[in-house]
C-alpha cells in the first residue's frame, strides 16, 4: 500500500484499485480548527483536480481536490459530527473519502512521502 | 504595495510565534499557536489581550476651553448626543455622510481627568482613520483642534471575565468603573493610562490607551498572569460576531444608514428628528419612520455548515431577499453564526430563510442577536 501526495496537500493511500483520500497534517495545521466538512455523494465521478470536498475552519472554507480521477465509493461520515478529527488525525481517522481509481497511471505524477516532505520544507 | 506598518508590539507578536497578516495597512497577528478556536474560548472563560494599536486615536477640543463648544462641533457629524456626556462617559456612534451612509463607526469619550474634561477622545477603525481625520478636519468649525495621537499612543484591550481581577491588581480604581466609562490612572508607578471599561467582544473588559514607550512593558506585565493570553484578530472577529457587533467594511459601510444597521439604540432620543442638525439626519429620521427597505439581522444556519460573507439569502420561495455580511463558526455558540441584511418583512426572529451555500439551499432562521450573551459590567 503506497501513499502519494499532491501539491495542494491532499494524500491518497492506494490499496488495489481503491484510493483513500485526505489532507496532510501540514494542511490541517495550516487551516486551523476544522469546524465543518462537506463530503461528496457516493457514486460521483470526479476527474483529477476536481473539487471533491470542502473543509472549513473557523475563518475560511477551502476546497479538497481529487488527487486522481475516479468514482467516490465511500465517505467518512464520522466527520459530519466530529470535524475536529481532521485536526487530530489528518493522515488517519480524519480521511475524507474512498474512490475507485479510474487510471492508476495518474498516480505516477504525484509525490511520494519523501518528495512531499521536501516540498513542504520549501514552503 | 507599500511597506506594512508595525505596531509597537510587532516584535512581541513575532516572538510569541503569531501568524502575521496584512490588515488595514498593518502587519497584524491573526492568531497565535493556540489557534482561533482556543483563543476565542480563552477570552470568554478567562482574559484575552489584544493589540489594537492599528486603530486611530485622536482628541478634539475647543480653543475657548469649553466642553460645550467641542461637543457641539462633533455633534454636526455623528447621530449620538455628545453634549450630555459626563466626564469619563463614553458612547458608541458613527460618522455619517450627507446621505446618512456610515463613513465609520467609533467610540467617543469625554475625558474625566481634572483639567481635561473639556476634551473628547475618539477611537476609530484602522482602515478608515486617514479618511476620518480628513473628514473631521474638513467639517469641524474654526476654533476646534483635532489632535491625532497615532504617533504617541498605542491601544490594547483586555477582555473576558478575569479582566477585572487582572487589571485591578495594577490599580484597584479600575474595579469600580462601569461599562462605557473611563478614567486616567497609573497602572504602575511610572505608567499612566486612559482606561475605559469597554471593548468589542461582548465580554466585560477594558481598553487601555497607553504611550508607545510603555506598551511593551505593560503587555509583559499583563502576560505574567496565568489567566491572560495574547489573542489575534481571527478570534477578535469571531468574538464580535457572536456578540452581534458590526464590523466596518463588512456589516456597515456608506451604503447603509445606522437604522438599517440596527444601530437605532445608539441614536439618543432627541437626535432622531430630521432637523437634529448633523450630516445624514434626514436619512436617519426617514429610516426611523419605517422607510428603510432592509435591516441587519442575525442569521442562524441550521446544521454545521457556516455561511460566509456574500452568501445569498432567499425566502422559502427562492426569491433573493438579502446577503450575509459576516458569517462563520461561533466557538461559544458551538454552531455557525452569521449576520446579514434582509428585506424588511423578513426581519422577525424565527422567520425561516434559505442560504445558498456552494449552489445549494440550506435552511436557516432569522435570529435574535447576540449569539453569546453580553456580559458587560453595569455596576
Amino acid at each position: 500500500m503506497s501513499v502519494k501526495y499532491t501539491e495542494d496537500h491532499e494524500w491518497i493511500k492506494v490499496d488495489g484499485d481503491i484510493g483513500t483520500v485526505g489532507i496532510s497534517p501540514y494542511a490541517a495545521k495550516a487551516l486551523g480548527d476544522v469546524v465543518y466538512v462537506e463530503l461528496p455523494e457516493i457514486g460521483r465521478e470526479v476527474a483529477k483536480g476536481d473539487e471533491a470536498a470542502v473543509v472549513e475552519s473557523v475563518k475560511a472554507a477551502s476546497e479538497v481536490y481529487a488527487p486522481v480521477g475516479g468514482e467516490v465509493t465511500e465517505v467518512n461520515e464520522k466527520l459530519e459530527d466530529a470535524p475536529e478529527t481532521v485536526n487530530a488525525s489528518a493522515d488517519g481517522d480524519g480521511w475524507f473519502l474512498k474512490m475507485k481509481i479510474a487510471d492508476a497511471g495518474e498516480l505516477d505524477a504525484l509525490m511520494d512521502e519523501a518528495a512531499y516532505k521536501t516540498y513542504c520544507d520549501g514552503l | 504595495m507599500s511597506e506594512l506598518l508595525k505596531t509597537k508590539l510587532h516584535a512581541k507578536h513575532v516572538e510569541l510565534y503569531a501568524k502575521m497578516v496584512p490588515f488595514a495597512g498593518y502587519d497584524m497577528p491573526v492568531q497565535y499557536p493556540m489557534g482561533v478556536m482556543k483563543e476565542h474560548l480563552h477570552t470568554r472563560e478567562k482574559a484575552g489581550l489584544f493589540d489594537v494599536s492599528h486603530m486611530g486615536q485622536c482628541f478634539i477640543f475647543a480653543d475657548d476651553g469649553t466642553f460645550e463648544t467641542a461637543a457641539k462641533a462633533l455633534e454636526r457629524l455623528v447621530p449620538a448626543d455628545i453634549q450630555s456626556l459626563q466626564p469619563g462617559q463614553q458612547r458608541y456612534s458613527q460618522l455619517l455622510n450627507d446621505e446618512g451612509g456610515i463613513l465609520d463607526d467609533l467610540m467617543i469619550s469625554r475625558l474625566g481627568f481634572e483639567g481635561h474634561t473639556h476634551k473628547l477622545y475618539l477611537v476609530v477603525n484602522a482602515g478608515c482613520k486617514a479618511d476620518d481625520f480628513m473628514h473631521l478636519a474638513t467639517y469641524m468649525p474654526p476654533g476646534i483642534t483635532i489632535d491625532v495621537a497615532d504617533d504617541t499612543l498605542s491601544l490594547i484591550a483586555l477582555q473576558g471575565p478575569k479582566a477585572v481581577d487582572v487589571l485591578s491588581q495594577f490599580n484597584p480604581a479600575v474595579k469600580d468603573l462601569t461599562f462605557m466609562t473611563s478614567i486616567d490612572v497609573p497602572l504602575t508607578p511610572t505608567i499612566w493610562c486612559h482606561v475605559s471599561r469597554s471593548g468589542y467582544t461582548g465580554e466585560d473588559g477594558y481598553e487601555i490607551s497607553i504611550k508607545h514607550d510603555d506598551v511593551e512593558e505593560l503587555t509583559e506585565l499583563l502576560l505574567k498572569n496565568d489567566d491572560v493570553e495574547m489573542i489575534g484578530l481571527g478570534a477578535r472577529d469571531s468574538l464580535r460576531l457572536e456578540a452581534g457587533l458590526c464590523l466596518y467594511g463588512h456589516d456597515i459601510d456608506t451604503s447603509v444608514s445606522p437604522i438599517e444597521a440596527g444601530l437605532f439604540w445608539s441614536v439618543q432620543k432627541h437626535r432622531r428628528s430630521a432637523d437634529a442638525g448633523y450630516k445624514g439626519a434626514a436619512r436617519v429620521a426617514a429610516d426611523i419612520a419605517d422607510k428603510s427597505t432592509k435591516r441587519l439581522v442575525g442569521i442562524q444556519p441550521e446544521g454545521r455548515a457556516p455561511a460566509r460573507e456574500h452568501t445569498e439569502i432567499q425566502d422559502m420561495d427562492g426569491n433573493t431577499i438579502g446577503e450575509i455580511t459576516s458569517g462563520g463558526f461561533g466557538p461559544t455558540a458551538g454552531a455557525p453564526v452569521a449576520m446579514g441584511y434582509v428585506a424588511r418583512k423578513f426581519t422577525k426572529a424565527g422567520t425561516p430563510v434559505q442560504l445558498i451555500v456552494r449552489g445549494k439551499p440550506r435552511a436557516a432562521t432569522v435570529a435574535t442577536m447576540p449569539f453569546a450573551p453580553h456580559r458587560y459590567y453595569r455596576g
